[in-house]
């Protein structure tokens, strides 16, 4: 079943066109992951998805209803929620408010305080302490731990391995996969292509905005994500005399 | 003894300070807004009191149940209309937009009521004059007492709200980061309206002490935000304790002065506000610039 879909979204910052037209479809409990280099369009994406940048053209919708207008904490409360890059914590609130926080949509589900810590064990001697005094992969965790507090239907994942040791991203992908298990669906946004590849069912690659490839991660090879990744095939494809 | 007097009467006087400081503080916590028309909403929720009290015949304590709430909705109403856009167009427009209200209050309220000074003080009867005689010396009067402790019970029960309650928390988170805030499911607008109601409410509430204590006139407003600017910057702001402190200093150095010279409690007060706010400046160099010695070692 069609859980979200995006039609024709054009988004700009100002005079840059960061996402052209592009279009998906995500059923119930497919993992999608987004490659390309920085600044292809990826992050606008996801926060035009999640409503915290307007799209200049184009339509949002989720399960079937349109949501282009709707601000970001409705959407929440529908099941949308986005996991921002940098993780961007509340720093002077406690690992326990930041999570808590998240309740303010108001929609209950399986996701609670002890669930969350349940799932991200290290998390629980810490509850107490404030954000800003975690690391960088505990501070991760507690960031997916406050979106999933909203009982997201639609999980967005932005650059969740950015700036931590292999360590820790070794402990946020064990974290990943679980929720996959569980059936959550998920957007995420990945630089690590190996990564990317394990954990997602489909995986999309962009390239100044656009979607240059699509496909179902098992069937598609590195060497063909690697092309679009950098715009090999349409440099060599324009490079090369007809 | 009449030194310890000064101190406890600028303690006391302190009191009213952090209260009528701890609006201006928490709007410019939440909402990065410095509202310049915070003292003349004080004022004006002062003469709204007034007027149930004097034309409505309502005793000034039952009156508070009305102008409280008003003064709340006002408030909300002000954020939701007026700052909210202004907010929208950058840092400095929120500031032309309360002191544009700040002057548009004054004038109405100059135009109803005219230039006289008035009081409270014959609306609550014995409360304005009775004191408790600690020593010969040093007694506390009973209203300077009551505002105090209302003073404590308010920034008490503002602390207990924004740590222990869902909507305080989602105010912390907002006043932190009001795009994530957005992004967990929390409502900034409304969180943001909420603040705004809260700081309006208390301002009324500080002005309404400041009528009973001593007088108001539609022109008080101005004077009384610089009190409560000063409150804040020698308090350290986002603090509410903070607020109490920098309230109790403030009324102490104006009390102490008024005992060297009967000409200089505002001047002492501002002597200490400016030497608090050049000690931040010069500390805060000092730390930049990686500590005193290498500081010293440029000179």
């Amino acid at each position: 079943m069609t859980l979200l879909t995006v039609e024709h979204v054009d988004a700009r910052h100002g005079l840059l066109h960061a996402v052209r037209d592009v279009s998906f479809e995500l059923g119930e409990g497919e993992t999608l992951a987004l490659v390309g280099a920085n600044g292809a369009g990826k992050t606008t994406l996801l926060r035009t998805i999640a409503g915290a940048h307007r799209p200049a053209a184009g339509r949002v919708l989720f399960e079937g209803r349109d949501v282009t207008r709707v601000p970001p904490h409705r959407r929440v409360a529908m099941g949308i929620t986005l996991v921002p890059e940098g993780r961007r914590l509340f720093g002077e609130l406690t690992v326990e408010e930041n999570l808590l926080v998240a309740r303010s949509s108001g929609r209950r589900g399986p996701w609670t305080v002890d669930a969350v810590l349940e799932a991200f064990p290290m998390l629980e001697p810490l509850r107490r302490r404030r954000a800003r005094m975690l690391s960088g992969g505990e501070q991760q965790a507690t960031a997916i731990g406050r979106a999933l507090m909203t009982n997201p239907r639609v999980l967005l994942l932005d650059e969740v391995s950015l700036g931590l040791a292999p360590v820790a991203v070794d402990g946020v992908y064990r974290s990943l996969c679980s929720l996959i298990e569980r059936g959550t669906t998920i957007v995420l946004v990945e630089q690590d292509l190996g990564r990317a590849m394990t954990v997602a069912s489909r995986l999309v690659c962009m390239l100044e905005g656009r979607f240059v490839l699509e496909g179902d991660a098992a069937e598609l090879t590195r060497e063909q994500v690697t092309e679009a990744y950098f715009g090999l095939r349409r440099a060599s494809r324009a490079g090369s005399p007809a | 003894m009449i030194w310890l007097n000064q101190i406890v009467q600028g303690i006391l006087l302190g009191g009213f300070y952090a209260l009528l400081a701890s609006g201006l503080s928490l709007m410019f916590g939440v909402m990065r807004i410095i509202n310049l028309a915070h003292g003349d909403l004080a004022v004006l929720g002062a003469f709204f009191l007034y007027v149930l009290a004097n034309d409505g015949g309502m005793s000034p304590w039952a009156a508070l149940a009305v102008v409280l709430p008003s003064m709340a909705a006002g408030g909300w109403l002000l954020q939701r209309t007026m700052l909210e856009r202004s907010l929208r167009a950058g840092v400095l427009v929120p500031l032309l937009t309360t002191l544009g209200l700040g002057i548009v209050v004054q004038n109405l309220l100059f135009e109803d009521f005219g230039a006289d000074q008035r009081s409270l003080f014959s609306n609550i009867g014995a409360l304005g004059y009775d004191s408790w005689r600690i020593t010969s010396q040093i007694s506390i009067g009973k209203l300077s007492a009551l505002i105090f402790a209302v003073a404590v019970a308010v920034l008490v029960a503002l602390q207990l709200f924004l740590t222990r309650t869902p909507l305080g928390r989602a105010l912390r988170a907002t006043a932190e980061d009001p795009d994530t805030a957005q992004l967990v499911g929390v409502d900034a607008r409304r969180v943001y309206a909420l603040a705004a109601a809260i700081a309006v409410a208390v301002a009324a509430l500080a002005g309404v002490f400041l009528a009973m204590q001593s007088s108001i006139q539609p022109y008080s407003g101005p004077g009384e935000l610089i009190f409560a600017f000063e409150t804040v910057v020698i308090g350290g702001l986002g603090s509410l304790w903070g607020t109490l402190a920098g309230g109790i200093v403030l009324g102490v150095a104006q009390n102490v002065g008024a005992q060297i010279d009967p000409s200089w409690p505002l001047l002492a007060g501002h002597v200490v506000f400016l030497a608090v706010l050049a000690a931040r400046v010069v500390l805060g160099e000092i730390g930049s610039r990686g500590g005193l010695q290498a500081v010293l070692g440029r000179v």
